[in-house]
């Protein structure tokens, strides 16, 4: 008998459905991987499991016995706990602290740190996990802060695990550690469940694979050893797409854009050493990094949002008055790398979303007026072109998914006549579909003699999309290469500052 | 039945305005078991303020006069609410606009109407546009927080503008702290004979559908949307938050000086010291009822004035204190200010069978 039965799991979301009559299974001490794209239901599916999404219909079972999860704590007293994606742990106190909040040990108001404390070390023992019980978060790796995530897991005696696109924001080394790890938890007889869009992870880890789509269970028993990663891909969205394939650049131009030694502290994982970058026409400059080492501060100092006198930004040999308005009317254009912090403002209809940035250029505003009409039709245009799924152009573009708020973002930048192009986690949070006719459209727009620059935390993508590779390190650029020319494994290590230090590992 | 309610539910403007209404139902309520509980009865004060004050002509040209300060500060409040920008001091900016109107209308003679007028009315948005300026350079040169620097500069400019009608600008013959009375020429035009109802109410409405037309069809009212709905956003796509938040500023107080000026112009005749009775704080709940859309404004500054004027209706004809009246006033400011509330007694009201169309459809 199964540990877990989801049975006949129905959830809409106004008129969209999230789910439709999904059944799943889960046995004690197994790996699932709940494969699909963003928005095929399979975040919608844990939370129901976690509580934090009341399905319309269904019933879930636990150990044979019919139960009701309306909340994360009736999940988390049932032995489910769910790692999310953005952690939930906060910096300013110790790895001990962070685990034992809401389950605080000793008597009435009296905080017992000490018994608390050996748990934890006695749970690091066990599971190897390399952290310091009484270190700070905030100095912790992102690896580690994972790894902290799941010792609140296992402090709560948690039987399933569900983790939610683990290994998004980490490098190849740590996703091997993870593993590692999750191998343990497996032996440990703890059952796991990881959601993730990423074949080859599925492949190396998974005991078995379901794979949702369009909010329907495609496939609920396939073995890795029996598939491969095409064919997972094929079950996912539903016919072939390769993302592995490179299409280097034809034809490289001259220089257009150009930083030229920039250097800004603003302290800790917020400061650039002396970058000098130059992207020339019809080439993706490729920034590899783990996430918080200089990057944004990289980004905005290239698209006009830093200024001061040391900051010297060249556009085609000529320097640049440091304005993100001067920056996006001279054909710089921005996709940011945060969409629903700076990309788009979620409250606004479609339709100003596609202007936004653009607003004053004379197509959409003649004399201080808004030109509906024009507005209206750039819209239809583009909503049209991009395939935005949406019914109409006036509706809240926060309501559509992330792939769908991802396209309308790109859409406006792409349908401006560009000289250079930067893009930040173009793909983030985007389904296999929508990343294919993302990469297609940068390609296509650096064949077209674009000066790109890419920052990516998804190592991958930096790899198959760039035709030179940056590898910026605490704010610095550690590495220049081509393509091919460093493995995975050997850009992981400069990513982590660690290239020089290999020896002691 | 039910699709098409949550299609009426889906419609922003209709779930915004049900939202109010239902606001508005619940302090009739609530208000009603207070009113009740004092020993008095709630149909017969509802009756009184409703059906007495609006069953004669005095009484709505009470309300309505009455509901013309509040459109003003309602809308200067709601306008720089839809940039985020939480301007406490159209208070301050009211007695400031109050005072450059009084002196323009008394010291300058021989003018005609319409240009006197003109003027006076001028001087008084431009006085609290000043304020404005002033807190808008505070805000983003030095960082510090509107919401502090317009609710503090409240009290210096009062004490102002009581220093000038106390020592310089008090007519020797008058014992009470006021500047002179304006000349005719400056003086609003009644709309009704006898009343306070002036044109100062057509111009609440004017600026109501510029406000409107601003924001739906100028791309500085796009920019200024963008800016209220994500700061960062705007920022990154070349709007200038600093240009953005000083003409709102500005823009805002001008509007609340402009009510002074009107108090002045239309209502008082001169500057007193308790020339605004609250219109300024109060127009925050009057800008929060009506969800902050300028056209709307007016509508719920008039639900104001009807209340306002019941109250010296009910003051005048009944023994009933008038204190009540406010409770039911202060419990449309707790329902609009507490939106969570509101929406799980709504969710309550929504599961009595039979009850769904009372609260979606007003």
């Amino acid at each position: 008998m199964a540990l877990l039965e989801m049975r006949n799991i129905c959830k809409r979301f106004n008129t969209v459905i999230a789910l439709d009559k999904v059944d799943f299974n889960l046995d004690q001490g197994e790996v699932v991987s709940l494969l699909g794209e963003n928005g095929a239901g399979k975040t919608t599916l844990m939370k129901v499991l976690y509580g934090m999404v009341k399905p319309d219909e269904g019933e879930i079972c636990f150990s044979g016995n019919r139960v009701t999860i309306d909340k994360p704590s009736a999940a988390i007293k049932l032995g489910i706990y769910m790692v999310h994606q953005h952690f939930m742990l906060m910096p300013a106190m110790t790895v001990v602290e962070n685990i034992i909040v809401g389950e605080e040990t000793g008597k009435g108001i009296l905080l017992d740190k000490k018994e608390a404390l050996d748990r934890v070390q006695s749970l690091i023992e066990e599971y190897n996990f390399d952290i310091d019980a009484n270190a700070k978060v905030a100095g912790l790796s992102v690896g580690q802060c994972q790894r902290v995530e799941l010792l609140k897991a296992l402090y709560r005696e948690a039987d399933i695990l569900i983790l939610d696109e683990p290994t998004a924001v980490l490098t190849p080394t740590e996703v091997e550690e993870l593993f590692a790890a999750v191998r343990k938890l497996k032996i440990a007889g703890k059952s796991i469940v990881i959601i993730t869009h990423k074949l080859k992870e599925t492949m190396a880890i998974a005991d078995r694979v379901c794979v949702l789509r369009n909010g329907c269970m495609v496939e609920e028993d396939i073995l890795p050893e029996h598939t491969c990663a095409a064919e997972l891909s094929r079950l996912m969205v539903g016919r072939l797409v390769d993302l592995e394939v490179r299409h280097p650049a034809q034809q490289i131009g001259s220089v257009v854009l150009s930083a030229n030694d920039i250097s800004i502290n603003y302290g800790q994982g917020n400061c650039l050493k002396h970058i000098t970058l130059n992207v020339r026409a019809g080439e993706i400059l490729g920034i590899a990094g783990v996430e918080g080492n200089g990057q944004s501060l990289l980004l905005r100092t290239l698209t006009g949002l830093e200024s001061g006198e040391f900051i010297h930004i060249k556009l085609d040999g000529v320097e640049m008055k440091c304005s993100p308005k001067v920056f996006l009317s001279s054909g710089i254009g921005h996709i940011p790398e945060d969409r629903t912090t700076m990309g788009i403002v979620g409250d606004m209809s479609i339709k100003d979303n596609l202007i936004l940035g653009y607003h004053r250029q004379k197509s959409f505003s003649l004399y201080g007026l808004r030109r509906d009409r024009e507005i209206k039709s750039n819209a239809i245009q583009l909503v049209g072109k991009n395939a935005i799924k949406t019914d109409s152009i006036d509706t809240p573009v926060k309501s559509l998914s992330g792939g769908n708020q991802q396209k309308v973002m790109l859409a406006r930048t792409f349908s401006q006549p560009l000289r250079a192009l930067i893009i930040a986690q173009p793909t983030r949070g985007v389904d296999v579909g929508a990343m294919e006719y993302i990469h297609n459209q940068i390609l296509s727009l650096r064949d077209q003699g674009v000066a790109i620059l890419l920052v990516s935390a998804d190592l991958d993508e930096v790899c198959t999309l760039s035709d030179r590779i940056a590898v910026i390190y605490e704010g610095e650029i550690v590495r220049e290469c081509l393509p091919g020319e460093l493995s995975k494994v050997e850009l992981g290590l400069y990513m982590t500052g660690s290239s020089g230090k290999s020896a002691e590992k | 039945m039910g699709t098409q309610f949550n299609k009426l539910k889906s419609n922003p403007m209709i779930r915004k305005t049900g939202f109010s209404c239902f606001a508005l139902f619940l302090s009739l309520l609530c208000g009603a078991v207070i009113i009740g509980y004092s020993g008095y009865s709630p149909i017969n004060i509802y009756k009184v303020i409703f059906v007495d004050t609006l069953s004669s002509k005095s009484g709505i040209m009470l309300a309505l006069s009455q509901a013309t300060p509040l459109m003003f500060t309602g809308m200067a409040f709601a306008i720089a609410y839809k940039v985020k920008i939480i301007n406490l001091g159209e208070e301050g900016q009211l007695h400031c606009g109050a005072m450059a109107a009084a002196i323009v209308g008394a010291y300058i003679p021989n003018l005609p109407h319409l240009p006197h007028v003109f003027m006076a009315l001028v001087a008084g948005a431009v006085a609290g546009g000043m304020i404005g300026l002033l807190t808008g350079v505070l805000k983003i040169h030095f960082g510090a927080s509107e919401i502090i620097t317009s609710l503090l500069l409240n009290s210096i400019i009062v004490y102002i503008t009581s220093y000038l009608c106390n020592g310089p600008l008090k007519p020797l013959d008058s014992s009470s702290p006021q500047t002179p009375f304006i000349n005719e020429s400056a003086r609003l035009t009644r709309l009704v004979p006898k009343t306070q109802l002036t044109t100062a109410i057509l111009i609440a409405i004017a600026i109501a559908v510029l406000l409107h037309l601003l924001m739906s069809k100028l791309t500085l009212g796009y920019e200024m949307k963008a800016v209220g709905l994500n700061l960062n956003a705007a920022n990154v796509h070349g709007i200038s938050i600093a240009r953005i938040y000083l003409f709102t500023m500005i823009l805002s107080s001008a509007i609340a000086g402009l009510c002074g000026s009107t108090l002045v112009l239309g209502v008082n005749g001169r500057y007193v010291e308790d020339i605004s009775l609250n219109y300024g704080f109060a127009g925050i709940s009057v800008a929060a009822l009506a969800s902050y859309e300028p056209l709307a404004v007016p509508i719920t500054a008039i639900i104001f004035g009807i209340l306002k004027a019941g109250a010296f209706t009910v003051d005048r004809t009944t023994n009933i204190p008038v204190e009540l009246v406010s409770v039911v006033q202060a419990f449309v400011v707790v329902f609009i200010a507490a939106p969570k509330l509101t929406e799980f007694i709504l969710g309550i009201f929504n599961n009595i069978p039979g009850m769904k169309q009372k609260t979606g459809g007003c």
